[in-house]
């Protein structure tokens, strides 16, 4: 059955090393539902949060394949562990009436959701939360129109103090703190 | 450090003093423009052989035949733009068959690199899916650690092609650094205990069991005949192991496959326990794969973890090196007693096709049954290559060297340049179809230049044979641009142009009379053998069926 799951990897910030990732994900055919990039508190090394769909076995080979690119340091499925996600997404919805104004406003504070842009027939909204949160409040919106929608793409981290990323599911590896992988870079 | 040379001046010097210190000895290459500073610095170098091809691709499969039969990384030498394309076909050969080659490219002065200057290609971008990893070095300090990453990177785990691109102002910079330092890599799996248990636990219950060995176990093959023997269990090798069990062992079934033996067909469909080592489960091993080994359970050795369970579900996933595993499940070994069985795969291992008194299976097998055990054979791409598959006996490892993954036609003659220079002291012998070998005969210059004594027979039956037995078998007989005698060199001739002694033989006794002649020939020889050209090769197992569907015998008026 296809599911979406959260994949973290830690890459070494090289020229190309998006592209390496997304060729490979081209090649083999895997689906990214989202992707997110940023520097990590390491310099020379940055995060991605990619959202893949597929069955248990495509993730299993994404997670896999990952691996065996050179410039990827370490490869966390989130399936198998507890984490946190957030999105961020930049929303303009439309304000024809007075009413909808009002309304609008007030479906925004339940989410607590920030304007952050108003114009005469729109407001532009910045809501920040899960991907449950983003699609209610979405759902919400859509009745008054819906003219631009920006997502940043979920990014996530491992709940915890941990920092320690589990060992994969083929097992045979002992699991390292990014700390001590990077030390050994 | 090789104390005779100095501080080199610039990034070609600080190429080749790297390449040096690496203990590289022989490259294979062509000149031109963007590559030029680094050819300029090659005098300077006595120490390094340089073989100059007439064609990149003949140098990057060289350099593959190098790697094939030392088990050391081969390496080429490109310049830019179509330099640099020339080399795809042969990388993408290294990746699919896991070969360990370095690939150095010249590339145009970094200010006009992304403005379509003269000669330029993103070899780095159109390598990036072929390549286990890739450099573009922008400063000439970077160029030794590139270098020495790139041949660890190559050579450990699985084994693969790596390329350096190096603009020309970066070979032309000075070079202000050193020669030392390499980040260390990622740390290779360590095998668990946990799933040696599973596998001696499945092992031992075991009443039907066969192994199977890949490529991935080529440096493993004492341990292999050694696991092989303290459980008893019969082995299959696939067409990259070829050699890693040796054919005169009882217990040796054939290649599995397409065109594989009935013995190995039939034991992996018949098999309770499969113990896979170092390979991939590859289309054409496997056949229909919701059919593959029906009634096994799967262990599945292989260092590459993305292998296990990507095409064929493993039961048992045991992420380790070949001779490491094999180590591990010898010392557990308990010697099996399932005599039905063995008795099963030697009555199965007696039924093989007899090919006719004169056809292209005669010229292999009477070529074959000449070479001696030390001696390596590297075929093309088609019906000779299954054919020699099929009847040739090796004992020892990196004996047979041949494209699998891609199925490179023109690999074979170039792959026997390289195998020859890396092993002087044993003969080099090719066999090619007339198809392939026309598509990097212009290295027949190569062995003229050097006077490299491969010894080079074509099998001529003036068709491309594996796609007309296709034609013939599912495409109605419908002989869609196939047929090449009309126009075919004449292969003596063409080697005679070349100052090249060769042989020609139309029938099986005059193959027998210039045969010694030609293996023993003290420089380069070509042999033309003349076959009919009506022959298929079987065993077949058809494109998409099983392998119990396998074609086992030529089917009535179809000879063999």
């Amino acid at each position: 059955m296809d599911n979406k799951v959260v994949i973290s990897v830690i890459v070494r910030d090289e020229p190309r090393v998006l592209t390496r990732i997304t060729s490979m994900f081209a090649r083999r055919g895997f689906n990214i539902n989202s992707l997110s990039v940023g520097t990590t508190e390491h310099p020379g090394y940055s995060r991605m949060t990619i959202v893949v769909e597929g069955d248990d076995r495509t993730v299993s080979q994404v997670s896999r394949q990952l691996e065996k690119l050179e410039d990827v340091i370490k490869v966390t499925d989130h399936s198998l562990e507890k984490y946190v996600d957030r999105e961020l997404i930049l929303t303009k919805v439309k304000v024809d009436s007075a009413e909808n104004r009002v309304e609008v406003r007030q479906i925004a504070d339940d989410f607590r959701a920030r304007i952050v842009d108003v114009g005469r027939h729109a407001l532009t909204f910045e809501v920040t939360g899960d991907e449950g949160k983003i699609t209610a409040f979405l759902e919400q919106m859509r009745p008054f129109g819906i003219l631009e929608t920006m997502r940043t793409g979920r990014i996530a981290l491992t709940r915890g103090s941990n920092v320690d990323v589990p060992s994969h599911v083929y097992g045979d590896e002992p699991s390292k703190a990014l700390e001590t992988m990077i030390q050994q870079d | 450090m090789d104390e005779i040379h100095a501080q080199p001046k610039n990034g070609a010097h600080a190429l080749w003093q790297t390449l040096i210190q690496h203990g590289i000895t022989t490259v294979f290459g062509y000149p031109g423009g963007a590559i030029m500073p680094v050819y300029d610095a090659l005098t300077s170098y006595p120490e390094m052989r340089h073989i100059l091809t007439r064609h990149e691709q003949g140098a990057v499969h060289a350099a593959e035949g190098w790697a094939k039969a030392s088990g050391k990384i081969g390496v080429c030498i490109a310049t830019s733009g179509p330099g640099a394309t020339n080399l795809v076909t042969g990388i993408t050969d290294a990746m699919m068959d896991s070969v360990p080659l370095l690939a150095i490219t010249g590339n145009v002065a970094r200010f006009l690199l992304g403005t379509d200057g003269f000669q330029e290609a993103d070899i780095t971008g159109i390598t990036m899916p072929i390549t286990k990893h890739s450099f573009l070095v922008r400063h000439a300090a970077d160029i030794p650690r590139a270098v020495a990453e790139a041949i660890k990177i190559a050579t450990s785990g699985r084994p693969g092609p790596v390329l350096i691109d190096i603009p020309k102002d970066v070979q032309m910079e000075a070079f202000v650094g050193s020669l030392e330092g390499v980040r260390p890599k990622k740390p290779l799996p360590q095998l668990s205990s946990a799933s040696i248990d599973e596998a001696v636990a499945l092992l031992k219950q075991a009443k039907q069991p066969v192994m199977m060995v890949g490529g991935g176990a080529m440096e493993a093959s004492a341990e292999i005949i050694a696991l092989a023997h303290a459980w008893n269990i019969p082995v299959i090798t696939t067409l990259m192991g070829l050699g890693i069990f040796p054919a005169s062992d009882p217990l040796w079934l054939g290649m599995p496959g397409m065109h594989g033996s009935v013995a190995s067909n039939r034991a992996i469909s018949n098999a309770d326990v499969l113990l896979g080592i170092g390979l991939r489960f590859d289309d054409r091993v496997t056949g229909k794969i919701a059919r593959f080994a029906p009634h096994a359970t799967i262990i599945h050795v292989d260092i590459d973890a993305a292998e296990i369970s990507k095409l064929v579900r493993a039961h048992v996933a045991v992420r380790a090196d070949a001779k490491e595993a094999a180590l591990a499940l010898t010392s557990r070994a308990v010697k099996l007693e399932n005599p039905e069985w063995i008795a099963k795969t030697l009555e199965w291992k007696s039924r093989f096709v007899t090919h006719s008194k004169w056809s292209a299976g005669q010229a292999i097998k009477m070529i074959c049954d000449q070479l001696r055990p030390d001696d390596i054979l590297s075929t093309d791409v088609g019906q000779h290559q299954m054919l020699a598959a099929q009847l040739a006996r090796f004992d020892k490892p990196r004996r047979w060297l041949t494209s699998g993954g891609l199925g490179t036609m023109g690999f074979g003659f170039p792959s026997g340049i390289g195998a020859a220079l890396a092993e002087p002291q044993v003969r080099s012998v090719v066999i090619a179809g007339d198809g392939g070998f026309q598509m990097t005969a212009q290295e027949l210059a190569t062995l003229t230049r050097y006077q490299i004594p491969v010894k080079i027979a074509i099998i001529n039956n003036s068709f491309l044979g594996m796609v007309r037995q296709w034609q013939e078998m599912f495409h109605q007989n419908n002989y869609s641009e196939v047929y090449l005698g009309d126009d075919n060199p004449d292969f003596v001739k063409l080697a005679d142009a070349y100052s090249i002694k060769a042989f020609r033989a139309s029938d099986a006794s005059e193959l027998e009379r210039v045969l010694l002649e030609w293996l023993d020939y003290p420089g380069p020889c070509l042999l033309e053998a003349v076959v009919p050209n009506e022959h298929g090769v079987f065993p077949m197992v058809p494109a998409g069926a099983s392998l119990q569907e396998s074609i086992e015998e030529p089917p009535t008026g179809v000879k063999a």
